[in-house]
């Protein structure tokens, strides 16, 4: 005969409705304490949803943009001074066997206004530059309005303005003119907003030999836009510089846009993390809440506690029914809260226009933690209700 | 075991004291199977110790309480829960029911902690309700019922899963009713009280705690309690 005293093992099913019964009597209080931890969690997962969904788009407009445009520009020379590339810098760079394509600007020292009574002073932050034609198939940039410059209007006192230039012009289509380096010119088009190149969105556009002839322009390119093969970027990016400048090679910067959009992204992650603090403290406080709830549940209990240990609860099934009461809370909060925060990145994102994705380790992440909460929370009141003896629990009214 | 049958209780001297106050002292009372005794006496005479000293849910600081068989005193708190969930069943004055939980679930609760499968103990329940003449209640939840039918729900949980109520698969089973009429009116009290004589008909072991002398006179024996005593035992066994 096996031994006739052995406790019996609650079967799983039970356990779970044991723990249950004390929360579907208090429907009230059960959703206020779990709120304290969906607000948590909603906030975490927000926060991870937002700047995932905001890495998602930006890497969908780099696979848009391309990450295989480089720039090439003067640095410094030795003695401190600012450095110039030559003049073949371009048709180098051109010969340069994965080099796809190249465009050059070069920086004209004239000022651009609206017309001819504007003070001299007030230059509205607009830069003059003399492009290359082969320049916006190059960088990608768009033509929002009119075309870009040919042959024939580059020749002439044509210009072609970036979106913020054309804007802080108020000069919304081709026609208008412009006074630019003390003549007016007429603009041909406006480009649309270039994320990679952003300068050109405040610039000018002239042609090369329009800037030479009639604005003072030394010829030097500023700047020298390359689009390289895609797998050969990083050898193209470390050889380009000689081939720019076979005088003094390293003068020459040479930067790579799409990683500047990326750096600008990584900046944003500091105020993310500061705001995935903020919902750790939330989630902290809501697992205070939690605690505090099981705390007073059990005092109010002890009557059942008491029942429970006559009908013949060990203590480890009655800790055991407060620590899955305390972790069916905890979980409730935190399957709301993955909800919650699942909703605010999806609303987020469509005010953004990006793609909603939020990571599924953050959802898991975020129901583990408040199942870990859920655990600290009622182990203590737990073991409080374990520990009470069967005869104080049942003298108490 | 031995071919001779324990007694349900047996108390050998037992002494119960709480921080130098003596609630208990030298109780010595076997209770054998079958039987229905009053335990009778005026409040702070150790009855409510003495129930929970039979129902294992106290221990005695001297003495030794043997409950079927099995001393109390070198139980571990797994075994002697599993005692209580297989042997012993409680009635309290309060009875005790879940608020806002039909009573058919808060009976088959009775054999919860016995690892009984959960169908099993809401067709046990459905059974042990219908034999307290509450067939037509069991969805009922207890601020619907009165408090005679409350109390015959606490009493079909104490009993839950004892169909013979002697030594049927489930083990002989004790019932320890704390003061089961003291909250009610009495005909309601009477019911209460034809039942656990039905029950002790049919072959279970009732110990009633009462302070009304007419219930434990009405019962076949009656122990008395005075100043943590036991003072008289109608059986002549315990007495002093």
């Amino acid at each position: 005969m096996n031994d006739p005293l052995r406790a019996a093992r609650l079967r799983p099913g039970d356990a779970v409705r044991v723990g249950a019964s004390g929360l579907r009597t208090r429907p009230v209080r059960v959703f206020l304490s779990a709120l304290g931890i969906a607000i948590g969690i909603a906030a975490m997962i927000a926060v991870v949803g937002i700047s995932t969904s905001g890495r998602e788009d930006l890497d969908r407009r780099l696979d848009a943009l391309g990450t295989n445009l480089l720039t090439v520009a003067p640095g410094q020379s030795f003695t401190g001074g600012t450095s110039h590339l030559p003049d073949e810098a371009e048709e180098m760079i051109a010969r340069v066997g994965p080099v796809e394509s190249v465009g050059a600007t070069g920086r004209v020292e004239v000022s651009v206004y609206r017309n001819d009574h504007v003070p001299e002073p007030e230059t509205s932050g607009i830069g003059g530059y003399a492009a290359r034609l082969g320049l916006p198939e190059t960088v990608g940039a768009g033509i929002a309005e009119g075309a870009w410059l040919n042959e024939a209007t580059g020749a002439y006192p044509s210009v072609v303005l970036g979106a913020d230039a054309a804007a802080g012009l108020g000069v919304h289509e081709p026609g208008a003119l412009v006074w630019l380096g003390g003549r007016w010119c007429v603009v041909v088009g406006i480009l649309r907003p270039a994320p990679l190149t952003p300068e050109l969105d405040s610039s000018a556009l002239v042609g090369w030999a329009f800037a030479e002839e009639e604005l003072g322009f030394d010829g030097h390119p500023t700047t020298v836009y390359a689009r390289a093969d895609e797998a050969a970027v990083p050898e193209v990016r470390d050889v380009l510089a000689a081939p720019a400048n076979p005088a003094a090679p390293n003068e020459v910067k040479v930067s790579r846009p799409s990683d500047a959009l990326a750096a600008q992204e990584a900046a944003d992650e500091a105020l993310g993390g500061l705001l995935l603090g903020l919902g750790a403290v939330a989630l902290l406080v809501g697992g205070v809440g939690v605690a505090n709830t099981m705390v007073i549940s059990v005092l109010e209990r002890r009557s059942e506690i008491g029942l429970r240990r006559a009908l013949g609860a060990t203590r480890g099934q009655v800790r055991d029914q407060f620590l899955i009461e305390s972790l069916l809370l905890s979980a409730l909060g935190g399957a709301g809260g993955v909800l919650a925060g699942i909703a605010v990145t999806a609303g987020y994102a469509a005010t953004q226009g990006w793609p909603a994705l939020v990571p599924a380790w953050a959802m898991a992440g975020g129901l583990g933690a408040t199942l870990v909460i859920g655990g600290l929370a009622g182990f203590y009141p737990a073991l409080r209700a374990a520990r009470l003896a069967p005869t104080e629990a049942l003298t108490a009214v | 075991m031995s071919g001779t049958v324990p007694p349900v209780v047996e108390l050998r001297g037992v002494g119960r004291e709480y921080g130098g106050v003596t609630a208990l002292r030298d109780a010595t009372l076997t209770i054998g199977r079958g039987e229905l005794v009053a335990v009778v006496g005026p409040s702070g005479s150790g009855k409510s110790t003495l129930l929970n000293l039979m129902g294992t849910l106290d221990r005695p600081t001297s003495g030794v309480v043997r409950i079927d068989g099995h001393d109390v005193g070198g139980l571990s708190d797994r075994r002697l829960a599993a005692l209580r969930a297989r042997t012993i069943g409680f009635v309290f004055q309060q009875f005790h029911l879940a608020a806002g939980v039909p009573v058919l679930d808060s009976v088959a609760d009775g054999l919860l902690y016995g690892g009984t499968p959960r169908a099993r103990r809401r067709a046990l329940a459905e059974e042990a309700l219908r034999r307290v003449g509450l067939g037509h209640r069991l969805r009922h939840r207890p601020h619907e019922l009165s408090g005679g039918e409350k109390q015959r729900c606490a009493i079909a949980r104490a009993v839950l899963g004892d169909p013979s109520g002697a030594s049927g698969p489930g083990g002989p089973r004790l019932l320890l009713a704390d003061e089961p009429t003291g909250a009610l009116d009495s005909a309601s009290g009477r019911t209460v009280m034809g039942l656990l004589r039905d029950l002790h008909a049919a072959g279970t072991t009732v110990v009633v705690i009462t302070h009304d002398q007419d219930i434990a006179a009405s019962l076949p024996r009656q122990v008395r309690l005075r100043d943590g005593r036991i003072a008289d035992d109608s059986a002549g066994g315990g007495a002093r």
